[in-house]
């Protein structure tokens, strides 16, 4: 029974909304400047949903002030890995708060292939659940 | 209004949309006139605030008022369904040293945000140095990372020559300016970069980068200033320092400024800095002298003749009226 045709990565927000055109991530970043975050670009080819920790494409960006320069990096990072997931994530440092505000996925591999089910019997015919990518079948770099 | 139609309510609301209050403001998308616009943007102030605080410099105001009557003509255009392209912002500044180019492109930031034409209004000022790299491969990164952190706002590149050294094939200059001239072409409307430099130098620059000089729309003139605006200048710097001149002392600058254009090196606006700490330093000497005085605020805030007539100036002066 598939309620994810496609097998569309859902993590992050508005993950079940079409692509975002680079004038609704201008937008999205924007409102992040506005709240002071720093924002940050991450890419991964690993799409479990608890591989948490995606690699960075250089540092958050503190200094940049404006949406057009943090958008050139996220098209550069783009025009590097184009077949990987990259995410924009948004970090609020403010003291008691320390962590990620925003993250959404603004590039996806052509072709996703989605996950499995495995089970795992253990002692007393008991069964263990996990999710399995079926792209981590194949080693790094050649997933997509 | 479908007010009328829920019963219980009078139609009250059509009565007062039949006249407008006269002094209502009309809706910027409605404008038609100039001064409809002007009513509800910031332009006559910032053109007012321009006027007040730079003395002398008629090229530059001149076009700042250009730039902000296009932006008000735009807004008329669009309400009339004519859209048009933003105007290339790029300057270029030139002029002797101390003529305000530094100061004035500190303002343009704020003077192109306050008019609508850069998004954050922030000023990144670079020279040669944080373009440039010292070895291959660290050209690139280091003038793109100043370019993305200016983006949105204003790019102020002093000295502007240096980045073009044709004698050191070794200079990486060249790589700089490549890519400073595709981002002025390619993100016009993220990006507004303004050089400034000498004018013989600059001149040279812009021959060999003909790149560079078609990008560049407005080519400022930064005029020397004559006496009186320097006398001007020096007033201002005085009440924002709270001091006054002497009844007398004013006189005696202006001779001393008379005298000192015609010597070399002379700085304009910095020169008159420097002379005016000079004088009080010599204020301070002076009223150093006296321990036991009890110092008023006239006393303190007071540059006395003496202070200006100390000046070598005048002994050269009377040296070479000798021979």
């Amino acid at each position: 029974m598939m309620t994810n045709q496609g097998n569309r990565l859902t993590q992050g927000q508005f993950s079940y909304l079409p692509e975002l055109t680079d004038k609704q991530i201008s937008a999205q970043i924007e409102y992040a400047l506005g709240k002071n975050w720093a924002l940050g670009v991450e890419y991964t080819d690993d799409p479990h949903p608890r591989n948490t920790y995606w690699e960075m494409y250089g540092n958050p960006m503190f200094d940049l002030k404006d949406a057009s320069a943090i958008l050139t990096e996220v098209n550069a990072c783009r025009k590097t890995f184009p077949n990987h997931y990259i995410r924009v994530t948004a970090f609020d440092a403010t003291q008691g708060v320390e962590s990620v505000q925003m993250s959404y996925i603004v590039n996806r591999p052509k072709t996703e292939p989605g996950f499995g089910l495995t089970r795992q019997e253990i002692g007393g015919r008991q069964i263990q659940y996990t999710v399995h990518s079926y792209a981590t079948d194949k080693p790094e770099g050649e997933r997509y | 209004m479908s007010n009328s139609s829920i019963p219980g309510v009078r139609a009250e609301t059509s009565v007062t949309t039949a006249a407008q209050p006269l002094d209502a403001p009309v809706a910027l998308g409605q404008a038609r006139s100039v001064g409809e616009v002007l009513a509800q943007s910031q332009v006559e102030d910032v053109i007012a605030e321009l006027d007040r605080d730079l003395v002398g410099l008629a090229p530059v105001k001149a076009r700042i008022r250009d730039i902000a009557a296009l932006l008000v003509i735009d807004k008329l255009r669009i309400n009339l369904g004519l859209v048009s392209e933003s105007p290339s912002l790029h300057m270029n500044f030139v002029g002797n040293p101390g003529t305000g180019k530094t100061s004035v492109a500190m303002r343009m930031a704020q003077i192109l945000h306050r008019l609508g034409y850069v998004r954050k209004g922030h000023l990144v000022a670079v020279t040669r140095d944080d373009l440039v790299g010292q070895y291959i491969g660290h050209t690139a990164p280091k003038t793109k990372e100043v370019l993305k952190k200016a983006m949105g706002g204003v790019l102020f590149i002093d000295e502007a020559y240096y980045l073009y050294r044709p004698e050191n094939e070794r200079d990486y200059g060249q790589e700089a300016i490549e890519i400073l001239l595709q981002v002025m072409e390619n993100q016009r409307d993220d990006l507004v970069v303004i050089l400034a430099g000498y004018k013989d130098r600059m001149d040279t620059f812009f021959e060999s980068n003909p790149g560079m000089s078609s990008r560049v729309a407005h080519h400022l003139d930064f005029p020397d200033y004559s006496v009186d605006e320097l006398v001007q200048i020096s007033q201002k710097m005085l009440t924002q320092q709270n001091y006054v001149f002497a009844p007398d002392a004013d006189a005696v600058f202006q001779r001393y400024l008379g005298l000192r254009v015609q010597q070399p090196h002379f700085a304009n606006a910095r020169s008159v800095r420097n002379a005016l700490d000079r004088a009080r330093l010599r204020q301070a000497s002076r009223l150093f002298a006296d321990r036991d005085r009890q110092l008023s605020v006239d006393d303190l805030r007071t540059l006395t003749a003496s202070d200006f007539a100390a000046s070598r100036v005048f002994h050269q002066a009377d040296v070479r009226s000798d021979e």
